[in-house]
């Protein structure tokens, strides 16, 4: 695709600042998170690996892959939006979506595989921890959609053209957030050992 | 005032201070008992006064959230409240239920109390600042449910700003989460549990969204700045109070008898809750900063900007203080959660109900804004009431920060009373700092009758 004719100047942060104040909030809770669950496997090793081998790794990393082509999705339909392809840019927002939902499902599948195991929050500090960070970032997943289902009937309605699609970036840009907290969280609680 | 029926917030308005006084005097009065322990006894033993003294803050304030959106809500709407008429008989039914009831905790034992009203049909009470008997609490909700019925309608019917959407998304949920006060479980785990659901929902989740869209009204108002801008911050603000506040509740949960995740939730996400209060901060002096106007009314300008830095001091600082786990381990139930408390409550829900009243009482009574000489008595009265409570909150933090350590840190640690008479001087030293505020607080109403030259209107 050429694309190169509009894409003069990228600004510095795409989309609306508003959206950076809350993804650098959102990297803030996540960073906690992450900071406490590393210190606690300091602090447990053994324990944490025994229990981590218990994860099905095949459903996140199939999870991780949806997640990431659902991101190159949004930057399809930022392109196209940018060439004001009204409908190109929403049906490569549904297919972002499909994305999301496939993540959701599988992530509900590996939930009820644990839950069936009678493994809860209190079950021990790993499980602790990994039901806390996937199920918060599982909300995550669930409000990115909402947003980028959004933007779909704003599109649809003709809100976005090739001079203002700051709405669409807007999207794209906590969208990738979602996406690259899961590039984190996939290899620190089921990977790393 | 742009339309008739906003003009209804005068009543509720008023109301809320004369209550405000009747806190205050208790306070003061409670203070003292720290230090004089027979001071009024038998007629007002401490336990009564703290009742008093917390039940008429709550009411005050929601007499202040009521009389804010009866102001604001037409306004922003752009047409007339939905049912006047209603609005003033609720009123009278919320201002009668709240004074039968403070003179039933005034009047007989709380025992005959409960007695008196049936608490055994549905046993409600006996609860930290849900004492009221059950049916003061049904009247609660029915006042509620028609408030909101009332503002629902207007806005429903009107036009539709973040600000009025904010304001009644964080109004039913103030009604909503007031349901838990009707769960009583016997298991007293579950039922702080729930009771939590009431006290830190509302003050941590949904009172924060009351706040951000009034300060947010005011500052459109007195600034002239986009709503479009401030509509913005409002967002992210209320977002971030919702994903830090709602899981903080967790920071209640650490000794209860909850699960131990609680310890862990509980810590990271309250550890987060300053920032929507670090933001209202920011949001705050950005805006007046940007201003395309200077208000007449410097008063209310000053009243939002307090606002914004004392609930950030007050809730986020000293929230943060003891939130997390290990610290709290040590400080929970001490004077470092009197200090929080008062600081917080004064920081963020005092100060906006008050800078809603600074904003709007002149409008109601067909002014610009107060005359020179009342602003200055108003002015005044903002730094002697806000430099007190600094000051109250100091000394509390000091008098927790010896009871944590002599009571439960030290080597030997020390029983309860012994360590409280330990902390005499800071109370003696808070009691006169209440004193002050109390002052203060008489300076503020003065400065409604106060006459003096009009101000210049420079827009």
């Amino acid at each position: 695709m050429t694309t190169d004719t509009v894409f003069t100047e990228p600004k510095l942060l795409p989309g609306d600042l508003a959206i950076w104040f809350f993804i650098f909030m959102e990297l803030l809770v996540f960073g906690i998170f992450f900071i406490a669950y590393a210190v606690m496997r300091v602090q447990n090793i053994e324990m944490f690996n025994q229990y981590q081998l218990t994860l099905n790794r095949e459903l996140g990393a199939v999870n991780t892959l949806l997640l990431i082509t659902s991101s190159y999705f949004v930057v399809r339909a930022v392109y196209a939006i940018k060439l004001n392809k009204v409908s190109l840019c929403v049906n490569w927002l549904y297919a972002a979506l499909g994305g999301g939902l496939g993540f959701l499902i599988l992530k509900s599948i590996e939930y009820s595989e644990k839950f069936s195991a009678g493994i809860n929050l209190s079950t021990n500090t790993f499980y602790m921890f990994y039901l806390s960070l996937t199920m918060f970032h599982f909300l995550h997943v669930v409000l990115g959609m909402l947003i980028l289902f959004a933007i779909v009937i704003k599109a649809k309605r003709g809100a976005y053209t090739e001079k203002n699609h700051t709405g669409v970036e807007t999207g794209a840009s906590y969208w990738h957030m979602v996406d690259l907290v899961w590039i984190i969280l996939f290899p620190l609680v089921y990977i790393i050992r | 005032m742009k339309y008739e029926s906003q003009g209804i917030a005068k009543l509720y308005f008023i109301a809320a201070i004369a209550l405000f006084v009747g806190q205050i005097l208790f306070g003061v009065t409670m203070g003292l008992q720290y230090v004089m322990g027979d001071f009024l006894f038998p007629e007002i033993p401490f336990n009564v006064a703290r009742m008093v003294h917390t039940n008429l803050l709550i009411v005050w304030l929601l007499f202040g959230f009521m009389g804010s959106a009866y102001f604001l809500v037409p306004e922003e709407a752009e047409r007339e409240l939905y049912s006047p008429m209603l609005a003033k008989v609720m009123f009278w039914v919320f201002l009668t239920a709240g004074v039968l009831t403070i003179l039933g905790y005034l009047l007989v034992p709380y025992a005959r109390l409960a007695e008196i009203t049936m608490n055994d049909l549905l046993p409600t009470m006996g609860r930290e600042f849900l004492e009221q008997p059950t049916i003061t609490k049904i009247g609660i909700v029915i006042v509620a449910l028609a408030f909101i019925f009332n503002i629902g309608m207007t806005i429903l019917s009107g036009r539709k700003t973040v600000i009025n959407v904010v304001l009644l998304t964080g109004l039913v949920g103030l009604a909503v989460f007031f349901l838990f006060s009707f769960y009583n479980p016997d298991n007293l785990v579950l039922d702080k549990y729930f009771w939590w659901f009431v006290v830190h929902l509302w003050v941590e989740g949904v009172w924060e969204l009351i706040m951000a869209s009034l300060l947010a009204y005011v500052l459109i108002k007195v600034t002239g700045v986009d709503r479009e801008v401030i509509e913005k911050w409002l967002y992210i603000i209320i977002a971030m109070a919702l994903i830090s506040g709602l899981v903080g509740t967790g920071h209640h949960f650490f000794w209860i008898g909850t699960p131990d995740y609680w310890q862990w939730l509980g810590s990271i996400f309250s550890a987060l809750e300053p920032i929507p209060f670090f933001m209202m901060t920011l949001f705050a002096f950005n805006v007046v900063n940007k201003r395309r106007r200077d208000h007449p009314n410097k008063a209310a300008v000053l009243w939002a900007l307090g606002t914004a830095v004392m609930a950030f001091l007050g809730a986020g600082v000293w929230g943060f203080l003891h939130t997390l786990a290990p610290v709290n381990f040590y400080t929970h139930g001490t004077q470092i959660t009197a200090a929080h408390g008062h600081m917080a409550f004064y920081g963020a829900y005092v100060m906006v109900v008050l800078t809603m009243i600074s904003y709007s009482m002149p409008l109601m009574r067909g002014q610009k804004a107060a005359n020179v000489n009342a602003q200055k008595h108003e002015i005044r009265s903002f730094w002697i009431m806000t430099i007190s409570m600094v000051f109250i909150t100091l000394l509390l933090t000091g008098a927790g920060i010896m009871q944590v350590y002599l009571q439960r840190y030290a080597a030997d640690p020390l029983p309860f009373m012994v360590v409280q008479d330990r902390l005499a001087h800071f109370y003696w030293a808070r009691e006169v700092a209440g004193i002050t505020f109390l002052y203060g607080l008489f300076l503020y109403i003065y400065s409604f009758f106060a006459k003096g030259e009009e101000v210049a209107d420079v827009e």
